[in-house]
């Protein structure tokens, strides 16, 4: 019978410890959750406020969504997302719609898109990439300007045929040593603007149930 | 196993017994976030601090804790560590916590605070443990900011980019452009830089003991003789 001693003595100390580690991480949980939430809420705005800086709109944007599904038409998103919506005296002036290209050089990238009701591009920001240091992360902003190119382009500007990088005939350049980044970019550009478009009455129209 | 000085602690983690370099545990990594100074000295704090928390705490319990029970109760005060760092970082600098992403919770599988815990801490009262932690940390610390720092040089030409991540808005400006260079030596930045800088390191610090020895032998007058043999490994004290 000694060893059932040795065992539930040995099963009651790990027990105590297993309830003091809970304990001691529930403790800080709770000491750090509403600065977690804060620091993220932090990081979002400031991405959706490269887009549509402060001063154009008049809501608070991060917290002015709409649901966007995974395997929605044209976006590429992997999950749900949201999009948002930018507002000036309650009428939308404008989206920022989530992308995913999944043509990138080494996985996925993702971007956010800013469009104004009157189709044209607000601004594109890229939010995260594997794509090759030096080369093809110049799509970053860090990085490299290229992505302010888009700024004010519309499907029409250029032509849709021009929605591709010079190399393929089209209006925006490639960096040397790499194509395929930014032809993965301007694509999924060109296809969150179609998005828009097609869903123009649903994205612009003011919600009735509004504040 | 006679008591260790403090002296004999710090020049075991710093050089004779590095984690990093001697030890070679806690590659991966090492290995992987050490594309940037920045990133390299968060996990080098965060590790850092878990080491000095779960030798604390083994040393506290060392004659509580029977040895058949001994490796589940450290593993759950190091897991315990990291949760808690992870949330800190998360709440302090939740941008660096995204950049460092999975290999913030990867700290409990590194070997170097599970084998400190065992090999030093359970033995050693709390002080000499806490600062077995410490010097053990800061020795893994010092080789992922140098290996940082060499890759961020080689691959982009400066120093220092992006340390606002960890002190705040005004060190933005911190970033120190050495050269200037349209192709940068990319492979540095990319995985296969890390393991050719962590290798010419390694080589450097042995080159270093060899001359070392090699002095002292000619000081005492004595020849080497017979094969000589390059000790890689060191002794876990």
């Amino acid at each position: 019978m000694k060893w059932l001693v040795s065992v539930g003595l040995g099963g009651a100390v790990l027990a105590l410890f297993a309830a003091i580690t809970s304990l001691a991480i529930g403790w800080t949980y709770l000491g750090t959750q509403s600065q977690i939430e804060l620091a993220i809420r932090r990081a979002e705005a400031r991405q959706l406020m490269e887009i549509f800086p402060a001063g154009t709109h008049d809501n608070d944007v991060v917290d002015d969504t709409f649901a966007l599904e995974a395997e929605t038409a044209l976006l590429g998103l992997r999950q749900n997302r949201r999009g948002y919506r930018v507002r000036e005296e309650r009428r939308v002036i404008g989206v920022i719609l989530p992308v995913t290209a999944r043509d990138g050089y080494s996985g996925d990238i993702r971007a956010l898109v800013g469009v104004r009701s009157d189709g044209s591009v607000a601004g594109v920001r890229v939010v995260a990439h594997k794509e090759t240091p030096g080369l093809g992360d110049k799509v970053d902003l860090r990085k490299s300007a290229w992505i302010l190119d888009f700024n004010a382009r519309s499907l029409t500007d250029p032509a849709i045929s021009g929605w591709t990088v010079s190399k393929d005939g089209g209006a925006f350049d490639q960096f040397t040593g790499a194509t395929v980044t930014p032809r993965a970019v301007i694509l999924a550009t060109r296809r969150a603007l179609e998005y828009a478009q097609l869903n123009r009455a649903t994205l612009f129209e003011t919600p009735v149930n509004d504040p | 196993m006679s008591q260790p000085s403090y002296s004999q602690l710090t020049l075991n983690g710093l050089w004779k017994n590095n984690p990093a370099l001697v030890q070679l545990l806690g590659l991966c990594p090492l290995l992987a976030v050490t594309a940037s100074t920045v990133n390299a000295m968060g996990l080098a704090a965060a590790t850092l601090f878990v080491l000095v928390v779960s030798n604390t705490t083994v040393s506290l319990i060392r004659n509580v804790v029977s040895d058949t029970i001994r490796l589940p109760v450290f593993v759950m005060i190091i897991a315990a560590a990291v949760t808690i760092t992870e949330l800190l970082m998360q709440a302090f600098s939740y941008e660096l916590y995204q950049i460092l992403g999975i290999f913030l919770p990867l700290i409990t599988t590194n070997c170097i605070i599970l084998g400190r815990a065992d090999a030093f801490a359970r033995k050693n009262p709390l002080p000499a443990a806490a600062y077995d932690g410490f010097i053990m940390g800061l020795g893994f610390g010092l080789v992922l900011v140098l290996l940082g720092g060499i890759r961020e040089l080689l691959g982009t030409g400066a120093l220092f980019a992006d340390m606002q991540l960890l002190f705040g808005p005004d060190a933005a400006q911190w970033r120190w452009e050495i050269f200037s260079v349209d192709y940068p030596f990319l492979v540095a930045i990319l995985p296969p830089g890390a393991f050719l800088v962590t290798g010419c390191l390694i080589a450097l610090k042995n080159q270093i003991d060899l001359s070392l020895q090699r002095r002292a032998r000619s000081d005492d007058g004595i020849k080497a003789m017979g094969s000589k043999r390059v000790r890689v490994t060191g002794t876990v004290s």
